[in-house]
């Protein structure tokens, strides 16, 4: 097992180029996620240190070797593709072995190995099936089952679950991190969905246009995001943002939105006076009130059994606010909604970032 | 749902015949199934029972002729010329098969990879076969020429050879000839099709290959090959087909000669039936292909069975 080091990376497919200097630390036995939408770069990043893409400039280092010139095989890194990439005309067993076959490993000690990582993935009774006579879920496995048999020094995977029903997913989350707690190889993972980013990193890294907004656990990028993009990625539902101007009233700030209304801001917030801004705020951060907090007209309900959203309008802009009581609301009530203080965000109106 | 149907008196049971036919999914089956089972008894059954029936029958052309059994064969049997043209045959098919068979795929594998003007590329690969062969032949003639072959004069200006070869005239040489002008005319469609096939095999395969640790020739060998068996069985039947009953290029090029050293079965039946007039000899060649050819079907039906891995579940 060994950190990988990405330092100023780039990369250009002839005269475009899609990452633009990037530089991520992954420890030693981390579980990092590369989240980002499609087209960020994250998969090419992930495809650059298995060795399939050739580093345009920077350094990708394993375990402190450099790897830009090691073809793949020299790597010692497995990879979980996102349509399992199975070889079809072989069972179970050899998909696992394949690897070891070719490094000409003892029979026995393939066999052990094999053996060993089937009953790791509840795969025993499969092994002598083609990857045609399985389901979703037990490719999935196998897939990894063939990650596992080489006791690589990094594990990779590309967007490994965006091929299984909702259910299943969640069930495969589990199981990956589960395994993981159990090896403690080190993973880098790609994907879009930020509930998996969330759910399974150690430290997630968001991409965006080829650059990396932000690093850091699933709890920082929640609790601070560094601008307008991470704060609406992370999170779900996402974060209500309503653009106004800051207002300073002596010593009672707030953000007057396009529509007149006000929105309290805590005594101590950044931002000189006028300054335009994204008013930034997360759903369960919007409490109930009676007199205080901003008028918002209630559009559609939707009780969930554990938690009730409310969609909205508030200050002219479409927001959604999530309570864990119930409430028996009407379309067009008015209703009013106290932001807590200590929880609003201000991101810079055209820069996006936070204040 | 039920219409409420009219009824027109003294009619009914007419129209309700009609419409019961028109709903009966087994005669409107039947109807649909029409055109297509005229056709293939009209233009296939008819004609290779007509040919097994005139092989048994001792016709001319002009003549009804008597049915003799198995008189013909027994004569083609003792034939030292039907003999030579059935070991030419089987020479002409194996060889152009497998050398068709190795220089297509391997072009194939080229044509894979990215090439600038790919698509022009492939185009070009195309033309062979699509040229009318009457047309290649008659090139390939010229080509073979023991006067004017340019492959001749080529090789005497670099000095490989002082005199010019006698492409046709010398049965060694013919037989070496037409077999290359085939393979030259065949490799397109061994090509083209082998490479559809390569294109159905995913990326990600080889990708996961070479992280196991895979060489290129192993990529090859343990994902490629496998992989594409299905189509190198249908490839090469046809391919074997194809050239078992090859006929044009011969006849174009050598007419048999010489020596009937390059008489293929199907040149042979043709000079024995329609110059040589003997119409039952002539269909009693023709008619001893059918075994061959229904080996070679054999073959390509064992190969072409699915594989273990390529049954149940889902493709994706």
């Amino acid at each position: 097992m060994a950190a990988v080091s990405i330092q100023k990376v780039f990369k250009s497919f002839g005269s475009t180029e899609v990452i633009h200097g990037v530089d991520v630390d992954i420890g030693d036995h981390e579980f990092v996620v590369l989240v980002g939408p499609s087209g960020c770069g994250k998969s090419t990043l992930l495809r650059m240190i298995a060795g399939l893409e050739k580093i345009t400039a920077g350094e990708i280092a394993i375990g402190n070797v450099v790897v830009n010139t090691v073809p793949p095989k020299e790597r010692d890194i497995a990879m979980v593709f996102q349509n399992y990439a199975l070889y079809p005309h072989m069972t179970v067993y050899n998909n696992m072995a394949f690897s070891l076959l070719l490094a000409r490993a003892p029979k026995a000690a393939i066999d052990e190995r094999v053996r060993e990582a089937a009953g790791i993935l509840s795969l025993t009774p499969y092994l002598d099936r083609y990857p045609r006579q399985l389901s979703g879920g037990q490719r999935q496995r196998v897939a990894m089952g063939r990650a596992i048999v080489r006791n690589p020094q990094v594990f990779l995977f590309d967007e490994p679950l965006s091929n299984l029903d909702a259910k299943l997913r969640v069930q495969m989350r589990t199981e990956i991190k589960l395994l993981h707690q159990r090896l403690r190889t080190t993973s880098v993972y790609v994907t879009h969905d930020q509930v998996e980013a969330m759910t399974m990193a150690d430290k997630i890294v968001v991409m965006r246009d080829g650059h990396v907004d932000q690093t850091g656990t699933p709890l920082e990028l929640y609790d601070s995001p560094v601008n307008l993009f991470v704060a609406g990625f992370i999170g779900s539902p996402a974060m209500n943002f309503i653009r106004g101007r800051i207002v300073r009233n002596g010593g009672a700030p707030s953000v007057r939105a396009d529509d007149g209304t006000d929105l309290p801001l805590p005594p101590d917030a950044a931002g000189e006076e006028g300054r335009p801004v994204h008013y930034g705020v997360r759903p369960s951060d919007l409490a109930l009130t009676d007199t205080a907090g901003v008028e918002t007209t209630v559009g559609v309900i939707e009780p969930t059994g554990a938690d009730t959203f409310l969609y909205g309008t508030m200050a002219g802009s479409e927001i959604c606010a999530m309570f864990t009581e119930r409430h028996g609301f009407e379309p067009g009530q008015k209703v009013r909604l106290m932001p807590r203080l200590d929880r609003v965000h201000l991101f810079d109106g055209e820069s996006g970032q936070h204040l | 749902m039920v219409a409420e149907a009219p009824k027109v008196p003294g009619r009914s049971y007419q129209l309700s015949l009609w419409a019961r036919l028109n709903n009966n999914r087994d005669i409107l089956g039947l109807f649909f199934m029409l055109p297509a089972a005229v056709i293939l008894l009209l233009f296939l059954t008819y004609p290779l029972g007509l040919g097994v029936y005139l092989s048994m029958t001792d016709s001319r052309i002009g003549g009804v002729g008597n049915f003799i059994w198995f008189e013909n064969f027994e004569w083609l049997y003792g034939d030292r010329v039907f003999w030579l043209a059935v070991f030419n045959t089987l020479l002409y098919t194996i060889a152009a098969s497998i050398i068709k068979f190795a220089l297509g795929l391997w072009l194939a594998l080229i044509l894979n990879h990215h090439l600038p003007f790919k698509a022009f590329i492939r185009a070009i690969v195309l033309l062979p076969w699509i040229v009318p062969t009457v047309l290649s032949a008659i090139a390939f003639w010229w080509l073979f020429d023991s006067q004017y072959s340019i492959i001749s004069w080529a090789l005497q200006k670099m000095g490989i050879i002082d005199q010019y070869i006698d492409f046709l005239g010398d049965p060694d040489n013919a037989r070496a000839s037409v077999i290359a002008a085939n393979i030259w005319r065949g490799i397109p469609f061994v090509a083209i099709t082998l490479l559809a096939g390569l294109q159905t095999i995913s990326v990600s395969l080889h990708e996961a290959a070479t992280l196991d640790g895979a060489t290129p020739w192993q990529r090859f060998r343990h994902i490629t090959l496998p992989m594409l068996t299905p189509i190198i069985a249908v490839v090469m039947t046809f391919s074997v087909l194809f050239t078992f009953t090859d006929f044009q290029l011969i006849y174009v090029l050598t007419r048999g000669g010489p020596l009937n050293a390059t008489h293929l079965m199907a040149t042979l039946s043709f000079q024995r039936a329609i110059p040589g007039t003997q119409l039952g000899e002539g269909a009693a060649i023709a008619t001893a292909m059918i075994p061959f050819l229904i080996t070679a079907i054999l073959f390509s039906y064992f190969g072409l069975q699915n594989r273990k891995w390529q049954h149940g579940g889902r493709d994706d």
